[in-house]
């Protein structure tokens, strides 16, 4: 205490102010957009490429556009206003006049209230899990219950007095979250069994299995694993069952996500100081208890960061379902413009549908790398 | 910080009377953003002299030596080392860090290379040194580190007072008149710092012109010529290290001795 | 240590003793066994079945099985085709191995453009101009979020509202941009050309070994020869001058437009175009952030202390940066380049041929399932395999130099 009271009385000479080439706006103009000649040059280039752009932007999107059109009697929009401003405006009409069917395909219209309301469990889902108080054993049940609830919603039933919808009317973005969503929930157990069998040192035929497994899977891309569902497993079954579609492309995006998810467990597993495992090893812990009480609990968090990008990469997978003829969110958007009345304004649907993608993505992706620099500060501690 | 002190022979002072100055700053000022770091600074460093800057953290000592080599530009004042000033003239700045070795606090080895491509590296490229004469001499200065076993060995694979020693040696091959320390012993465990104190101390009895930025006290009072205290960007007192150490005139080195005595 | 066995105050050393397994489930080797093959064993039982299940279902359809269909005449219209081939006439075999030039063809452009402008928005990131900077960080962090397939989708669609061939954008000379594709000029091939082209080879291998004989120069004497007057020497000059005794050929072989259509140089078809560019912009901007993290990878005091030996700025980045850059770059690179093959796959839902369009069209009309997706999974096996081969080496060397 005496030393701070003897440090402020020290006296000190009094702050010069720096010369007026070193701070203030101009400075900062100097130092950061004209430097040097060469980056005076792409400053202007840039500025006006960027002033260029923006204004072509405005003036498509904003200044020219049209944003609903007239309907006549039988209720049929008619999109001549839109087609008189091609190449000048955008057509949002497009947008306002087919924004359900881009969101929820073609569930019936009078039900859209039920994807409606499963939209809204996923993101309180979302946002439960990304807060670090939650994660604790029960947030698993919690995702049961949410993922059961959402399912129930979504099909409906007549017992509960609901129309029953069946999955090949599911669509749109629901559709996308659910592929996403269900895949990682369902692939994760499985990873986890397959992180920890190639991990293995003693059980060597398991850990080859996990070995070929991985490696097959990450060798090909999805799509061949998508033709493989809809071409192959029909054969694969005895004669007289049949899935549906959606359910063999989950399955493929559940073997798909899981070699992955497997190869960043194994990260968190490979991440653990090895004395962790002597301790548990130490105190008499069977090969089960040890995993599941010290090993797991931590791996897992360290992992949670890039298992977060690995998610942001199967959200954006999911689109390749459309190949094998499922209306997720893309396949919505790009069906919605089959009308003939909208034909040939699929740019403005896909403006709409990148915005829905990169909102999802970019929130993940900020969290993720939030997450990132919260564990590395705690580690420094 | 005296742990050594008692180990370490005085040496004696090789200033050479009457020659030109090797290091001169004059008014030197220099700001981050808004953020004076550095205040007037004016210091005339001899030929041969030995200078350790000490001073609390932040103080700018660090500062002060990486201006002297330019590898941070002052704004105001006059910089001149060797005869040579440092303006923004790159041929300048080519021939001063030719002529100024430097040893940091972190060592700064390039990981990919052995330690003998370590040292060759800047005479071969610079000084446009054969090959084998750059090796003889790189094996000559590890020698004199007391380190020639570990030539073919890469810097992850040496300990950290080795690491130290061998980075002395990569800056000693360019044959500098200048050799500037920054703080080259603070990430060493203890048992470590003596060893390149050692080293430091074999290069002293050489004559050569040194400015250090160091905590060891016991190394500055048998070393230096000068001991000069910095405190928040400017040089509070400046003298020889028995006056400095047994009669402090200002408070703020009182106070930073009281510190650093009461610390170890 | 070779002493210590004959050494007499020492009992000779022994093997270690071989471990027994006992009839006990407390003993852990059993256990293992035990439990491998209860695993292994349920793996084989699910394949037994899934087989036995398939060779019903087969039959019952009357499809027979193998790769017979290979050497049969395949009715598969294909639109651009870089070996002969003509539909109903060749054969299913030929067919797919279009199909697997045209995926090696986009993707090894895709590959070089995608490194040179991911490298490009990579350093751009790291400038120290501040709309370059924020410009370069937008364009990665929007085009990273946004599936690539959209993106397919976006530029195909951008391509196809383009105008007829005689509305034909026309932004310089000799390039057209239509519905039907870009049309570019190309040159008309002659001997003198073919002569330039071997001379540029025969120069860049004479231009290696004069940079080795430089080395070596400098090793021995310090003075390292000048590279670069000899390099354009031999790069520029020698090829110029081998064109120019041959005659000097120089025809471009310019579209024009001639009625409905153009004729001469070359076309590149609109769903070539969308599948390259889509997938150059998608992977540029993984490859820039990985560019990035490896340029910031190398500590400042790297670059602090090659300065402070007076090591010229192009020296400090080619002997110090760039190598100790490469190490973390090197790795993601790989994987995705790999990921840019695999993402070449989505060709088949812009109807560019690749090998899973024409295995997909392959398989409908044989009805060879099996066959067909064993096909496309092999092809992209054989390239991740091979990708991870030469990562292992990599690795496995870079392990060995630093080490």
């Amino acid at each position: 205490m005496a030393d701070i009271a003897a440090e402020a009385a020290v006296p000190f000479a009094a702050r010069q102010r720096p010369p007026a080439a070193v701070v203030g706006p101009a400075a900062w103009a100097r130092t950061n957009l004209f430097g040097s000649w060469w980056s005076t040059a792409l400053t202007l280039l840039i500025g006006y490429l960027a002033l260029r752009f923006a204004w072509g932007f405005v003036s498509w999107g904003l200044v020219h556009a049209v944003w609903s059109v007239p309907h006549n009697d039988a209720g049929q929009p008619n999109s001549a206003p839109c087609r008189a401003v091609i190449g000048i405006g955008a057509c949002w009409a497009v947008i306002s006049d087919k924004y359900r069917f881009i969101l929820f395909g073609f569930y019936p219209y009078d039900e859209q209230w039920r994807p409606l309301v499963c939209i809204a469990l996923f993101l309180g889902l979302y946002g439960v899990s990304a807060n670090r108080r939650f994660w604790r054993r029960e947030l698993g049940l919690v995702w049961i219950a949410v993922l059961a609830l959402i399912m129930l919603l979504m099909h409906g039933s007549a017992t509960l007095g609901m129309t029953v919808v069946t999955d090949d009317r599911w669509g749109g973005l629901p559709l996308t979250l659910i592929l996403a969503t269900f895949g990682l929930a369902l692939a994760f157990p499985l990873a986890v069994m397959v992180a920890l069998g190639r991990r293995s040192r003693t059980m060597p035929a398991v850990r080859l299995l996990c070995v070929v497994y991985v490696e097959l899977i990450r060798g090909v891309p999805l799509i061949s694993l998508l033709f493989m569902s809809s071409v192959m497993f029909p054969l694969f079954m005895p004669q007289g069952v049949n899935f549906d579609n959606l359910l063999r492309a989950q399955v493929a995006i559940i073997l798909f996500a899981a070699a992955y998810l497997a190869e960043v467990v194994r990260g968190g597993l490979q991440a653990l100081p090895k004395g962790q495992y002597e301790a548990a090893d130490a105190l008499g812990l069977s090969y089960g208890r040890k995993t599941r009480l010290i090993v797991l609990p931590q791996a897992l968090r360290i992992v949670i960061p890039p298992l977060v990008n690995t998610f942001i990469g199967f959200f954006k997978d999911t689109s390749l379902v459309l190949i094998i003829g499922i209306y997720d969110l893309l396949q919505s958007g790009r069906a919605a413009v089959d009308d003939p009345v909208w034909q040939g304004f699929g740019n403005e649907v896909y403006i709409l549908l990148a915005a829905i993608y990169f909102c999802f993505c970019f929130a993940m992706s900020k969290y993720s790398r939030g997450l990132e620099r919260g564990f590395s500060r705690s580690r420094v501690r | 910080m005296s742990v050594t002190a008692d180990a370490i022979p005085e040496v004696q002072s090789a200033v050479k009377a009457g020659a030109a100055p090797a290091i001169v700053l004059e008014k030197v000022s220099k700001w981050y953003g808004s953020m004076q770091v550095l205040r007037d600074i004016t210091l005339t460093i001899a030929q041969g002299e030995r200078i350790v800057i000490c001073g609390p953290s932040g103080s700018g000592k660090s500062t002060t030596i990486r201006c002297i080599n330019r590898l941070e530009s002052h704004q105001e004042g006059r910089i001149v080392v060797d005869g040579t000033e440092l303006t923004d003239d790159l041929r300048a700045l080519d021939t001063i860090r030719r002529e100024v070795g430097m040893v940091f606090q972190s060592f700064n080895l390039f990981p990919h290379l052995t330690i003998l491509e370590n040292c060759t590296l800047a005479p071969i490229w610079v000084r446009k040194m054969p090959k084998a004469e750059a090796e003889e001499l790189a094996m000559d200065y590890l020698r004199r580190v007391k380190i020639p076993e570990q030539a073919k060995k890469y810097p992850g694979q040496l300990s950290g007072g080795q690491q130290q020693r061998v980075a002395i040696a990569r800056a000693l091959c360019m044959k500098p008149k200048i050799m500037l320390f920054d703080e080259p012993t603070s990430a060493l465990d203890p048992e470590m710092i003596k060893e390149v104190l050692d080293t430091m101390i074999g290069l002293a009895e050489t004559g050569m012109t040194m400015v250090c930025v160091t905590h060891e006290m016991g190394f500055a009072q048998k070393v230096a010529d000068r001991v000069v205290f910095m405190d928040r960007g400017e040089i509070v007192e400046s003298g020889t290290p028995a006056r400095m150490f047994n009669d402090p005139q200002t408070d703020r080195l009182k106070l930073f001795l009281s510190q650093i005595l009461r610390g170890h | 240590m070779s002493g210590t066995a004959a050494d007499p105050r020492y009992a000779a050393p022994r093997a270690a003793p071989r471990r027994r397994m006992r009839l006990s489930w407390s003993d852990p080797l059993l256990r293992n066994l035990f439990w491998q093959v209860v695993v292994i064993g349920g793996v084989v039982l699910l394949v037994w079945y899934l087989v036995g299940n398939t060779s019903r279902n087969l039959q019952a359809r009357h499809i027979a099985t193998g790769f017979r269909f290979l050497t049969q005449s395949a009715a598969i219209p294909i639109g651009e085709s870089p070996i002969p081939y003509t539909p109903s006439v060749s054969t299913y075999g030929r067919a797919l191995l279009i199909g697997i030039l045209n995926t090696l063809r986009v993707s090894v452009i895709g590959v070089v453009l995608a490194t040179v402008l991911g490298t490009l928005i990579g350093i751009g990131r790291l400038s120290k101009n501040f709309l370059l900077a924020k410009f370069t960080a937008l364009y990665v962090e929007v085009l990273r979020d946004i599936p690539v397939l959209l993106q397919l989708f976006f530029w195909y669609g951008l391509l196809q509202h383009l105008p007829g061939t005689r509305q034909a954008l026309h932004p310089i000379a000799g390039v057209f941009l239509s519905n039907r594709g870009i049309k570019l000029p190309w040159v008309d091939w002659e001997r003198g050309d073919t002569g330039a082209v071997v001379a540029f080879v025969l120069g860049a291998v004479l231009t290696w070994l004069w940079s080795r004989r430089a080395a070596a120069r400098q090793a021995r004497t310090g003075v390292r020869p000048a590279t670069w007057p000899v390099a354009l020497l031999l790069l520029v000059v020698f090829p110029v001058a081998v064109w120019a005794a041959l005659g000097a050929p120089f025809s471009l072989d310019v579209p024009a437009l001639h009625g409905f259509n153009f004729q001469g140089g070359i076309t590149l078809s609109p769903e070539f175009a969308a599948l390259l560019v889509g997938l150059v912009i998608y992977t540029s901007s993984y490859i820039a952030e990985i560019v990035r993290s490896g340029i910031e990878a190398v500590a400042q005091g790297q670059w602090e202390a090659a300065f402070a030996l007076g090591l010229p700025h192009g020296i400090v980045l080619r002997q110090i940066v760039l190598p100790q850059a490469l190490r973390v770059i090197v790795p993601p690179m790989t994987s995705q380049y790999l990921n840019l093959i695999k993402n070449s796959s989505l060709a088949v839902a812009i109807g560019y041929q690749d090998i899973v369009s024409i295995a997909g069209t392959t398989l409908n009309q044989t009805g060879q399932a099996i066959e067909g997706v064993a096909i496309i999974m092999a092809v992209y096996l054989t390239f991740s395999l091979s990708i991870s081969a030469f990562m292992n080496w990599y690795n496995a060397h870079i392990a060995l130099v630093e080490r």
